[in-house]
């Protein structure tokens, strides 16, 4: 992808650090797109503007003396609401945080802060990461820019539309059961979870903290690494963060990769444009060299009830901090008892879909039911990363499509059982851990389909030369939006 | 009690204990020290539970605890989970507590154990690690007040739950209980029960054929038998009819008041907790910390009635306190006279006076001992000397000189003391002859009449005066 001036996105950092580029004037020319398209779209919740512009000519001035600057100088990084920034709010799209200001940044902030990356602001979401379509926000949804009757996907819906219009350079988003992929896939960008443990979650406000990783959303293989190089790696902060070191791609392409088809992933629940489109990217990844195959995960069809029971019951305790009491909304109490008032915050503050997870995960965890939903899901899933083991011995990743259907139009699906079995292809990865990225894969009726590819555990670099190889493979196109703007 | 009522009282403690030995809490860097601090001011964004902050947890916590497994003849646990415990208390930063569970799939640190009390052993169900919530303060009382202040130092303080089975059986038995836990607590150097709060506890009662109540808020060991006898009265007087519920104990006015029935009971909801590790002690590791744990108290007692010949209920009462156990060591370094020693300290000595403005140096101590043993002062004098010393700092050579201690020794003397007594006394005589109880009386009451005769002499001449006439 290159920028208007011809530039590819992974070479602004050299180049602002070589003073052949002004990171102040790229950084206003993205602030310049933000406020001719977001209007319409709606991606950021909050924008940094001011520091981002005194941090770019400090970039600049410290480029002209000569000086050696990070690895993401000059990047502007959109940056998703439920990830903290110290001194920007951080709402998770919800009326219940409204007003809060971490005094911390996120580990990954950090990284992006210390590698000369310029935080531009803060993208809508589905509030608290709960949706996969950025509805579910308190502050409105953010639409897609390859059709704005449509929505972005979700819940990272802001930071992938942000991306995919160039109101961002790149982007943070977090995935808990395919919040980076699902809008990545919509919007037609480069998505990836990173593996679990990969990323630190120091600063990732939670909702199923055993699923979930902050990850980069990109319009290209080759900066979507750039960044997920910069934050990935242990982080003493986060007790679940792995100290397994971070490969690099070769860059040799595909040639010899066995890559294995899931056929579940073909089935009924998805539509066929989207099936065969997908069908013809393995094609693709064949004719650069692949071995292609098909294989079966047989427990894949539950992975969907797995997921809710665990998501929903982590959910249910990780918010039950909101109350009203420290920080956050809270609404005047008057003389009632401390349980009304927590009740009175919480009714007001959260929106309706957190309040129906909370609600089943509280079920889930009740005593008589902990056994037959969570542990038997906790069951499922290490059966799950069983099979997936099994299918890695013959196949070095695995793909099929990251969403079953194309961008539904905004409010098309009405109840919350529709809105859930979309998910179907992208929560296995969360379950089992593994890395899985999202890889545009051409367009149906003008609407983007992406490609899911899964690797082992710690593997992200295969899966970045698979995106790369298709990436160079068919061209990344851009949103009419941005064209006609 | 049993016998004054038919009801036979069955009582569980849950002891909560701070691990004050530590420097930080539990899960975060800020100083564990917060007793003397303002309100909210040892606290960080983790023990405040701002979003998206992670617990990191502390293993020296995980050492002491496992110490303390050890200490009370658990089994230590070689994976060990933490779980997190759901329910809304506005002291609880997180709407969590990170604690252990031994249901639903959970494993405490350490279970299995028993704590020997005066002969019998109470049982310790489980140990397990956790983080103390907050702190409320209320107007007034709390079902009363309009409002109340939490302060959040406290949160995330290292704590250890140590559970027992329903083995106590009154309030004096708990109390017993409670002391001996202490000491052993103590004697391994993590906790330190003088400090407020650091050491409390909850009760679970019941009488036969009644419901089990549980009282809160038992904020020290002193307070736990009020509050067991007060419970123990109020049940009785519901024959037995108490209904499940708990109860919370006032102590300002030495009552429990209802706080909830079992029926509204708190449902914790417990699931493992996502964002920690299991904590794992290999047996090697379990050994090391066995290895580097200092004596606790039954050790030490048996150690001093073996190797020192110290009387057994002497010894133990030496163990149980760790202060005047370490100055008993000292001294036992210097003077093999070690029954006299031990009972000299047990006797005269006090944590506090050992610690205290005005100490008595373990060598001026076993000087005075020497002087007993030799016959100069009498134990008496020696005691006078030791007090003396604790309340002026003046050394204890100087006192015996000042005062003029010195013990009659002269049999002739004494003899004319005894004389006289006898012949206060008829028949004291008589009855001293084959009775130990009155011979002991006479010499006491020969030592009334001359405080510095030395008993020894005393005792001697008055057996030979039986013998003789």
């Amino acid at each position: 992808m290159k920028s208007r001036s011809g530039v590819s996105l992974h070479q602004v950092p050299s180049m602002v650090s070589n003073g052949e580029m002004s990171a102040e004037e790229y950084i206003a020319s993205i602030f310049e797109k933000v406020d001719r398209l977001d209007q319409k779209i709606h991606s950021y919740l909050q924008l940094n503007r001011e520091p981002s512009l005194a941090k770019a000519k400090e970039l600049d001035r410290r480029a002209k003396r000569g000086e050696r600057l990070g690895r993401l100088a000059g990047l502007g990084i959109a940056v998703k609401d439920n990830i903290c920034v110290r001194s920007l709010q951080a709402t998770c799209a919800s009326r219940i945080l409204r007003g809060f200001n971490p005094p911390y940044s996120a580990t990954a902030v950090q990284r992006i802060e210390s590698e000369d990356g310029i935080i531009l602001g803060k993208t809508n979401m589905d509030e608290f990461g709960m949706g996969n379509t950025t509805q579910n926000s308190a502050y409105g949804p953010t639409l897609n820019p390859w059709d704005t009757s449509r929505v972005s996907g979700g819940s990272s819906g802001g930071s992938a539309a942000a991306v995919a219009a160039g109101m961002a350079s790149v982007a943070l988003g977090s995935d808990t059961g395919g919040s980076i992929r699902c809008p990545s896939s919509f919007c037609s960008v480069v998505g990836l979870k990173p593996t679990y443990g990969r990323v630190s979650r120091y600063g990732l406000i939670p909702y199923a903290n055993s699923l979930e990783q902050i990850g980069p959303i990109a319009r290209d293989a080759e900066s979507l690494w750039l960044l997920f190089s910069a934050i990935a790696g242990y982080d003493a902060e986060d007790a679940t963060s792995s100290r397994e070191p971070v490969k690099s791609p070769k860059g040799d392409g595909i040639k010899g990769l066995r890559v294995g088809r899931i056929k579940e992933f073909f089935g009924e629940g998805a539509q066929q444009k989207v099936t065969e489109r997908v069908m013809d990217g393995g094609a693709k990844l064949e004719a650069l060299g692949a071995k292609a195959g098909e294989t079966s995960i047989a427990s894949l069809p539950h992975s969907l009830a797995v997921y809710y029971v665990i998501a929903m019951a982590e959910a249910s305790s990780n918010l039950s901090r909101y109350d009203g009491v420290r920080y956050g909304l809270s609404p005047e109490r008057g003389t009632a008892d401390w349980n009304s008032a927590f009740a009175r915050t919480r009714s007001e503050g959260f929106g309706e879909e957190v309040k129906r997870r909370i609600l089943l995960g509280t079920f889930v965890l009740s005593a008589g039911y902990y056994e037959a939903y969570y542990v038997r899901a906790q069951k499922v899933r290490a059966l799950l990363a069983q099979e997936f083991a099994l299918a890695f011995k013959k196949f070095d990743v695995l793909f099929g499509p990251t969403m079953p259907v194309l961008p539904p139009k905004l409010g098309e699906r009405v109840t919350p059982l529709e809105d859930y079995l979309i998910d179907i292809n992208t929560v296995a990865a969360n379950l089992t851990g593994l890395p899985a990225i999202s890889v545009p894969c051409g367009l149906v009726d003008g609407l983007p389909v992406g490609m899911q590819v899964i690797a082992p555990m710690f593997r992200e670099e295969v899966l970045l030369e698979v995106a790369a190889a298709l990436g160079r493979e068919q061209g990344l196109k851009s949103p009419p939006l941005e064209e006609a703007a | 009690m049993q016998a004054e009522s038919g009801l036979r009282v069955k009582i569980g403690l849950e002891v909560h204990c701070q691990l004050t030995a530590l420097k930080t809490k539990l899960f975060c860097s800020c100083s564990s020290d917060y007793r003397a601090s303002e309100p909210n001011e040892k606290i960080c964004p983790v023990c405040f539970g701002l979003p998206g902050t992670l617990p990191v947890l502390n293993a020296k916590a995980v050492e002491y605890a496992a110490m303390i497994g050890l200490a009370l003849n658990c089994s230590v646990a070689n994976r060990s989970l933490f779980y997190r415990k759901n329910y809304f208390y506005p002291d609880l930063p997180k709407g969590f507590q990170i604690s252990q569970y031994d249901k639903a799939g959970g494993v405490p640190i350490a279970s299995s154990g028993s704590v020997e009390v005066e002969g019998k052993d109470v049982r310790i169900t489980r140990i397990q690690l956790e983080e103390d919530p907050g702190k409320l303060t209320y107007e007034g009382t709390i079902d009363k007040s309009s409002y109340s202040l939490v302060d959040y130092n406290r949160a995330g303080i290292a704590l250890v739950e140590i559970v027992t089975e329903p083995d106590i059986e009154d309030a004096r038995e708990a109390k017993m209980f409670l002391e001996k836990l202490r000491s052993v607590i103590e004697s391994l150097g993590v906790s330190n029960g003088e400090l407020d709060g650091a050491m409390r506890c909850d009760a679970n009662i019941s009488l036969a054929g009644g419901a089990r109540v549980e009282v809160k808020n038992i904020s020290s060991f002193k307070e736990v038998e009020k509050a067991l006898n007060y419970e123990i009265l109020r049940q009785r007087t519901f024959s037995g009819n108490a209904t499940s519920e708990t109860r919370h104990w006032d102590e300002r006015r030495s009552i429990t008041i209802a706080l909830r029935s079992k029926e509204e009971e708190q449902e914790y909801r417990y699931f493992p907790e996502p964002d920690l590790n299991a904590i794992v002690l290999e047996p090697g590791a379990i050994a090391g910390v066995r290895k580097a744990m200092p004596e606790v108290v039954d050790a030490k007692a048996s150690r001093y009635a073996e190797e020192f010949g110290v009387s057994l209920q002497l010894a133990k009462e030496l163990a149980a306190k760790k202060e005047l156990s370490a100055f008993f060591d000292e001294c036992a370094r210097l003077h093999d006279g070690y029954q006299e020693m031990a009972s000299l300290i047990v006797g005269e000595l006090s944590a506090a006076a050992v610690a205290g403005a005005h100490p008595i140096a373990p060598e001026e101590f076993v000087g005075l001992v020497r002087m007993v043993e030799s016959s100069s002062i009498t134990r008496a004098q020696a005691k006078e000397a030791i007090r003396e010393t604790l309340l002026t700092g003046r050394p204890a050579r100087q006192v015996v000189q000042m005062k003029n201690l010195s013990a009659v020794v002269d049999e002739s003397a004494i003899a004319v003391v005894i004389a006289k007594v006898v012949a206060a006394r008829p028949g004291a005589l008589d009855e001293a002859r084959g009775d130990k109880k009155a011979f002991n009386h006479l010499v006491g009451q020969v030592l009334k009449e001359e405080p510095k005769a030395q008993p020894t002499v005393v005792a001697k001449l008055l057996a030979k005066r039986l013998r003789g006439k």
